[in-house]
């Protein structure tokens, strides 16, 4: 490895698409602020692309995100790849229609005459005190419905990895950018994450933690800290959400027997309700005790520091738990 | 209107042609659903067959449309296969969408008809998307929005029209006002008496024509269509009409004004505009019937082809959710 494989998230993705755009003239980028004059986006993912590719396959819009995500689909029914952005993630209410009623369902409902291979690119997360409509994690909501996919990376390999991979699917793809992941740099070996592949990121006996995003790295901090105490914790970072890796989640849990799923998002009818699920119906008597969850607590965002710090989940919370799961 | 390129004798015929089809069709469809041999929410677009019609007479095969629920005249006009269309409305595995999507999400795209939506104001960000991509394909192609009155009040219409302006999108935003946005009157859902005075608010021309005249429709929609081929942008054309079975097959009627009703009943745009052929020399009776009987014999057999063919398997509830068949 050398120095110049080293990026942030920012880069990573800003390379992801640099690269994809450059190999493939059907890869289309839009959102507000994306073009350069408006300063390649709010944090600067988009940067460089309007300058090199033209501002008729890079359009900055008009806040506007119906008509993003609808031209998006629109263009890629007639044949392109979009990669559309949607600044935050709570704002992706807004075009729930296009995005649940017709990218999730045209090709269905089409009997796959047609197909919407978009990707839909969001930030969230909590800690930087943006209260209620800023930072919420939504992934259940796509999760559930039918003909999407979602990915989450965790850090700036997988994130140009998973980014090619989900400009290359010929289905709708959500990926979820931790915002407070963005600065934090990593070796990116340019290759490509197959959609549906989770990663152990961290390798143990006694106990799985399943996460994505924020909580993969909470739970290797935490894993640090149970070894300690002589637990080992394995990690499992998702990667993809829609569709999971049920395999090397349930080989996790056959190996420890114990399993806590933590996501930032609130726990209740989370995505941690159906890994835990899938993991106690498969494995119900092999299990040293029942798939465990954690997540935010079940109210919006709040604002106040020591409020969104109790909010969310930590190290310390997956720790504990842990530690109570081994009795 | 004066100054509209007007319908030669040929292309008069072929829009009565057209617009015999889909009143025959719409007919059949009424006439089996009475006796419960065809079953499906159904939303009839008797009344409003000259527009479509009128429209395709200057569309190619490759040009899109999106339409909406009340759609089929779009459709028809448009070219779509009688049989395939039969045989989805049957719900049968020969339909367009081997009956995975029925009358509201209707598919072809061979001929150009890309989507067909059943939500209220939906069309138009996606054919704003097939004019972009029109536009980068670089061949003339042209986007056809349909929709209806109720649409215009819808905030989807203000982000696609203000899209399609300011990228000059080569789209034809076709408002059908048919005076009822499902059972509420135009005049109890807008202030403005045309929705066509709001295009000025996005830069581009807007135009109100008695949609039931064949000579302002066809004209009106040329000068659009040639407009958007030239590379001049978008149109909005609020084509006035009226839908003579309601909202939804079977409902009463009764939020219905009876004068208005009466009215549009005697302003039938079907007979006029045979009568016209005829007074005009343009067809004698015996060439106009020989028509309608040559459209009757096609229903005929595409109705029993679709009834004759077998249900789709349910290994389909796999198919076209994605890619992939769901394991």
């Amino acid at each position: 490895m050398t120095d110049t494989n080293k990026m942030d998230m920012i880069g990573a993705i800003n390379a992801a698409l640099h690269d994809a755009m450059t190999e493939d003239e059907t890869v289309l980028v839009l959102g507000e602020e994306v073009g350069d004059k408006q300063e390649g986006g709010v944090m600067g993912v988009t940067k460089g692309l309007s300058t090199k590719f033209g501002t008729d396959r890079v359009k900055s819009t008009p806040i506007s995100e119906q008509a993003i995500i609808g031209a998006a689909i629109g263009a890629a029914v007639g044949g392109y790849k979009p990669v559309a952005e949607i600044m935050l993630m709570n704002f992706i209410a807004v075009p729930m229609d296009m995005i649940f009623n017709h990218a999730a369902k045209l090709r269905f409902m089409s009997g796959g005459q047609t197909n919407v291979p978009i990707v839909i690119r969001t930030m969230t997360g909590s800690g930087f005190s943006t209260g209620g409509q800023h930072s919420d994690y939504l992934e259940a909501w796509f999760a559930h419905t039918p003909g999407m996919k979602v990915v989450a990376p965790s850090n700036p390999d997988d994130a140009y990895g998973l980014m090619r991979s989900a400009i290359d699917d010929p289905d709708p793809v959500l990926f979820i950018e931790h915002l407070p992941s963005y600065w934090t740099p990593g070796e990116v070996t340019k290759q490509r994450i197959p959609i549906g592949k989770a990663r152990v990121a961290r390798e143990g006996t006694d106990i799985t933690l399943v996460g994505h995003s924020l909580t993969v790295g909470q739970g290797l901090a935490a894993a640090e800290e149970l070894a300690k105490d002589g637990i080992s914790m394995e990690v499992i970072d998702l990667r993809s959400i829609a569709p999971w890796d049920k395999e090397a989640v349930l080989s996790s849990a056959r190996k420890t027997g114990r399993v806590i799923v933590a996501h930032e998002a609130v726990k209740e009818h989370g995505i941690g309700a159906e890994i835990a699920s899938v993991v106690n119906e498969n494995l119900w008597g092999e299990l040293k005790g029942p798939a465990r969850r954690i997540g935010s607590a079940f109210c919006p965002v709040p604002f106040s520091k020591p409020l969104e710090e109790a909010f969310a989940p930590n190290a310390a919370k997956i720790g504990a738990m842990a530690k109570d799961m081994m009795g | 209107m004066s100054n509209y390129p007007k319908p030669d004798n040929e292309t008069l015929l072929e829009i009565y042609r057209t617009a015999n089809l889909i009143k025959q069709n719409d007919e059949r469809i009424i006439k089996l659903m009475m006796a419960g041999k065809l079953v499906m929410p159904y939303y009839s677009p008797r009344g409003q067959e000259i527009i479509p019609s009128a429209v395709s007479a200057s569309l190619e095969d490759d040009d899109y449309i999106c339409t909406i629920y009340r759609g089929l005249h779009d459709m028809l006009a448009k070219g779509f296969p009688l049989d395939e269309m039969w045989a989805e409305l049957a719900g049968r595995e020969t339909g367009t969408c081997k009956g995975k999507g029925g009358p509201m999400h209707l598919t072809c795209p061979e001929r150009g008809m890309m989507v067909t939506t059943g939500i209220v104001g939906s069309s138009m960000p996606i054919a704003t998307g097939l004019g972009w991509a029109a536009k980068l394909d670089g061949k003339n192609r042209v986007s056809v929005a349909n929709f209806g009155d109720g649409a215009a009040n819808i905030g989807a219409f203000h982000e696609s029209l203000n899209m399609a302006a300011l990228y000059e999108l080569p789209v034809i935003f076709i408002c059908q006002n048919n005076r009822y946005a499902e059972h509420t009157s135009f005049d109890d859902s807008s202030k403005v008496e045309t929705i066509s005075i709001r295009a000025e608010g996005y830069g581009m021309p807007g135009v109100t024509v008695n949609g039931n005249d064949p000579d302002e429709m066809y004209g009106a929609a040329k000068v659009a269509i040639d407009r958007a081929r030239a590379g001049e942008g978008p149109t909005l054309i609020e084509a006035t009409t009226f839908r003579f079975n309601g909202h939804l097959l079977g409902e009463s009627g009764a939020y219905m004004d009876k004068d208005l009703y009466a009215q549009a009943q005697a302003d039938d745009p079907m007979p006029i505009l045979r009568k016209r052929l005829v007074d005009e020399g343009i067809a004698s009776e015996d060439e106009i019937a020989a028509i309608e009987a040559d459209i009757t014999a096609r229903i005929d057999a595409a109705q029993k082809a679709a009834f004759d063919a077998p249900f789709p398997d349910v290994i389909e509830l796999k198919r076209d959710v994605y890619a992939e068949e769901i394991d």
